[in-house]
């Protein structure tokens, strides 16, 4: 933005080229929702590593169990925990929302609207939770 | 520093690009260059809706493509170049097809055609109803394929430059630096569109200024009747926005201030529940202009803000019908007037929309300057004669911007480089824009102020209905106009884009436009498609089965001399619709 | 009595100034005028000087866009009594670098749409003789969308991307090739995958979002690129585990 970049030249104007903020993503919500879900990548892997290390503790026996338990108890990883579900939460909602629009299915020639993409990818999360739930109550 | 090309084009919308094509197929080793003051996307082409005619079903014919235009035109039409354009328009819009245009469809694949106004048969290809646009682009994304067409995406032409009694070029501002050069070429080609700014409501964009048609008018080539100019029946109020005939064809109706179906009441037919051919709101444009205007003074028009209206029906066609075949017409109507035609009757009113007249070219596309040609809207075939049927300008575009683009490159082939005179030319050129007009102080008239004045005297004494007296007055006011227009003070005196010096000059390429419109219409003492003269009320073949030439004297005045229509198989015969 | 409305627009006259100030403006502000009509009033009778884009005025040949109050707009189709009582700011479109006022410079974008082959590919043409390539209403729908683009470069404007990377080919770009790409008639899907799937292709497109939601003819570029995606990476994976597969 120095003064002798934008000196104009007769037939060679200078152009202004405005430089984007850092902070150019708290300008508006939508900016500022987007960070937050690829942010939420983050908190992903922090789950997928805090599952390996459950399927890790489960299958070296009680006493390592127990340890695992009592780590994963502790504030921190309670709150990190919660945070983490949010997030897990936010991301699962916003891909599923995103999904119609990468994937287009026809069926025979017509399209299949878009509601119905999403809604079977939300009906398959309830399935597979349910599953879950089922397993875990017996 | 001199830019050189074997063809310069000027304008880049629908006839530029086609010619720019055919040149750089019919000999690839030929430079051309596209020379737009805009990008060829923003071309005017791009607002056309309703469709392009071409005769593609077993049971139509070219002969009968033929007569309609004929009819439509009121016998002005020179019936060899009809002949031909009827007969090369099929295979351009299919060639145009074969380059990606995405033309609607019957369910069996083939190309669809729709009714339109004017034509007995159906033989109008649609892509929707952005028709135009789809074709523009096609063609601009096309012409991208041919690395000989080089483009000078807004640069200004401000004067055709002429030696030895030929065109050979060129002077143009580049407008991103406000440098002025020439660009010299062997062949010169005006593809620069109308003038329908010339009057204060319109259809056409801020763009259509009758550039190319004074350029050549200054450089010594005839225009070619331009009294006539087309009033399109359905154009909103305050923007003039054009709402396509194709609503009509879809079966719309056009209502007076009491829900009648006016139109049967001036020998267009009777009404009937769906549309019919050539036949009330399917009648040619003129017609329905005229038939506004006298609803008008019989006092059964509408009064708004904006000036006296009619209503456009569309509530009977229903929702899909709407969505399918006008959804343009829905969202301009929503997005302007905020209005939805699916509940709501639209306003409109007649706004000009297209020039008949222009620069006067052979079938070729070649003017009588040798060196210099012309296609599409600017220029003057004729085909559309006194009165253009609806969706004959998109395919006139590509025919006789192939012509053109072809017999320019044939010129340019045989003809030596243009030499130094054309350069001193530029030069004084140069001079004389930027010291009589950018660096000037003591201009006297704002832009806007001359602009008005002549629009509101062009809708006056130059609008559907004319008289000898009103014609004579508007002269002599232009005449004041043309001179105000020279002496005008611009705010803006930089380099960069400066768009006032653009808006300054294209005002003086319109006033003089005017003047030969207004000129031409003075002498033509008979009444014929869009030219209706209260004092002739009359059609008059054996005065006036001729069409109007202007050239330009060297007082400024333009000298009007009568060139015969080409008759070939269709003698004279009486305009009927609806019987 | 009429109302009357500020506007602050952007005014930048490289021969004279070092970076870009805002000028204000009173225009009168009727119901049914848009933001380019106050323009045009500025222009006509208030100050010459100020340059701006404009043609057709009705939202199809893509010259009018610029950033009002911070968002990607067309100036033509917006009311300027939606900001009422105002001011309102306008400003030249984002992402691109200022030529004059709110005018900008759009030949990387022109250079960007000339890249990704937006014409017709054929192994073979056919002849006129034999007219024209069938092709259904239905498969007229699956690239139509795609088709509309009026290349007013809101979508760029809106694209952090591009914002922060100008190598990013960018959503009109990709929407067009896709508009090929998905033509029936079309056979050159593979010539266009050597530009788009470069890293400045489809993949420096995080799915933002924000061009789908500025485009003011429902094009959804979005769309298309993620949709581009898809098919390059199933392509990919085709000719992985089945190399001797055509086209």
């Amino acid at each position: 933005m120095s003064t002798e970049r934008n000196r104009y030249t007769e037939f060679r104007p200078r152009w202004y080229r405005p430089r984007m903020s850092t902070w150019w993503w708290l300008k508006r919500w939508s900016s500022l929702a987007f960070i937050l879900r690829e942010l939420s990548s983050i908190f992903i892997a922090w789950f997928i590593y805090f599952f390996l290390r459950l399927i890790h503790a489960l299958g070296s026996g009680d006493a390592a169990y127990r340890e695992f338990l009592a780590w994963a108890a502790s504030p921190g990883i309670v709150v990190l925990n919660g945070i983490t579900f949010a997030f897990v939460l936010f991301h699962a909602v916003t891909w599923f929302n995103l999904a119609p629009q990468a994937m287009v299915v026809h069926l025979g020639s017509k399209r299949l609207p878009g509601a119905l993409i999403a809604g079977a990818n939300y009906a398959a999360w309830v399935v597979a939770t349910a599953l879950v739930l089922w397993i875990v109550s017996r | 520093m001199v830019a050189s090309h074997d063809v310069v084009l000027v304008g880049g919308g629908g006839a530029g690009l086609r010619a720019a094509i055919a040149i750089a197929e019919a000999n690839p080793k030929l430079s051309v260059a596209v020379v737009s003051k805009v990008y060829p996307m923003r071309s005017h082409t791009v607002s056309a809706e309703g469709g392009a005619a071409g005769v593609i079903r077993d049971d139509d014919s070219l002969d009968e493509h033929c007569y309609d235009t004929i009819s439509g035109g009121d016998w002005l039409s020179d019936q060899d170049a009809v002949e031909a354009f009827v007969k090369e328009a099929p295979q351009e819009l299919l060639r145009l097809e074969h380059w990606g245009c995405p033309w609607s469809r019957e369910h069996d694949g083939r190309v669809g055609v729709r009714p339109f106004g004017g034509m007995k048969k159906m033989r109008t290809w649609y892509a929707a109803d952005k028709t135009g646009f789809h074709m523009l682009h096609a063609l601009f994304q096309t012409s991208l394929k041919y690395p000989a067409v080089a483009r000078y995406d807004e640069w200004f032409v401000t004067k055709l430059l002429v030696d030895d009694g030929r065109v050979q070029g060129v002077v143009a501002i580049e407008l991103r630096s406000g440098h002025i050069q020439p660009i010299l070429a062997k062949a010169t080609i005006l593809c620069t569109g109308g003038c329908g700014r010339v009057f204060p409501f319109t259809t056409n964009a801020t763009i259509k200024t009758g550039d190319g048609m004074a350029l050549a008018y200054r450089a010594g080539a005839p225009l070619k009747d331009m009294e006539f100019i087309q009033y399109h029946p359905t154009g909103l109020p305050f923007t003039g926005i054009l709402i396509t005939e194709a609503a009509r064809a879809e079966g719309g109706w056009l209502l007076n201030k009491d829900g009648y179906r006016y139109l049967q009441d001036y020998d267009l037919g009777k009404p009937t529940p769906k549309p019919v051919l050539r036949s009330m709101e399917l009648g040619p444009r003129d017609r329905l202009s005229q038939a506004f205007v006298k609803e008008m003074e019989k006092g059964r028009t509408i009064e708004t803000p904006y000036g006296h209206v009619v209503n456009l029906d569309l509530r009977h066609l229903g929702e899909r019908v709407i969505n399918s075949k006008l959804p343009f017409v829905r969202e301009l109507c929503l997005k302007y007037q905020n209005i939805d035609p699916i509940k709501e009757m639209i306003p409109v009113r007649p706004v000009v929309h297209y020039m008949m007249g222009g620069v006067h070219t052979d079938i070729h596309g070649a003017t009588p300057l040798p060196g210099l040609y012309a296609a599409g809207e600017v220029a003057c075939v004729s085909i559309n004669g006194s009165n253009r049927l609806g969706s004959n300008s998109l395919p006139e575009l590509l025919v006789f911007g192939a012509r053109a683009g072809r017999a320019a490159a044939e010129y340019a082939s045989s003809q030596k480089e243009p030499g130094a005179a054309v350069v001193a030319q530029a030069e004084d050129e140069r001079r004389h824009l930027v010291h009589d007009m950018l660096q000037r102080t003591d201009g006297r008239q704002r832009i806007a102020n001359v602009r008005e004045a002549m629009q509101k005297t062009m809708e006056e004494s130059a609008g559907i209905y004319r008289s000898g007296p009103g014609l004579a007055k508007a002269a002599d006011r232009l005449g004041e106009l043309e001179e105000q227009a020279r002496r005008i003070g611009l705010d803006d005196h930089s380099r960069t884009f400066n768009t006032e010096l653009v808006t300054a000059l294209e005002l003086q390429f319109m006033v003089e436009i005017a003047r030969t419109m207004v000129g031409s219409a003075l002498k033509r003492e008979e009444s014929r498609g869009a030219h209706q003269r209260i004092d002739f009320p009359k059609r008059d073949d054996k005065r006036f089965l001729a069409h109007s030439l202007c050239r330009r004297a060297t007082d400024g005045s333009c000298q009007v001399e009568y060139l015969p229509v080409t008759i070939t198989r269709w003698p004279p015969g009486e305009r009927v619709y609806g019987r | 009595m009429v109302d009357r409305i500020t506007i602050e627009v952007a005014r930048y006259r490289p021969e004279q100034d070092a970076e870009p100030s805002f000028q204000a403006y009173e225009v009168p502000c009727r119901k049914d005028w848009v933001i380019l009509d106050g323009l045009n009033h500025i222009k006509d009778h208030l100050d010459g000087t100020l340059s701006f884009r404009w043609s057709c005025r009705m939202g199809v040949c893509g010259s009018c866009g610029m950033t009002v109050n911070g968002e990607p707009k067309l100036t033509c189709a917006t009311f300027l009594a939606d900001y009422a009582p105002g001011p309102l700011r306008v400003e030249p479109l984002r992402n691109f670098p200022i030529i004059r006022d709110v005018i900008v410079d759009i030949s990387d974008f022109m250079q960007k749409l000339s890249a990704v082959k937006p014409w017709l590919i054929r192994d073979a043409e056919k002849p006129l003789a034999e007219g024209e390539y069938r092709q259904t209403p239905d498969q007229l729908e699956e690239y139509k969308q795609f088709s509309m683009c009026i290349n007013c470069m809101l979508c760029y404007s809106a694209c952090p991307v591009y914002g922060l990377d100008p190598e990013f080919i960018g959503p009109a770009a990709i929407a067009l090739a896709q508009r090929y790409n998905l033509d029936s008639r079309d056979q050159g899907a593979r010539q266009r995958d050597e530009v788009l799937s470069r890293h400045e292709g489809i993949w420096s497109c995080t799915f933002v979002g924000e061009c789908t939601k500025v485009c003011p003819k429902h094009v959804d570029p979005a769309g298309a690129i993620q949709r581009y995606k898809l098919s390059s990476a199933t392509g990919w994976v085709k000719d992985f585990i089945m190399p001797w597969h055509g086209k």
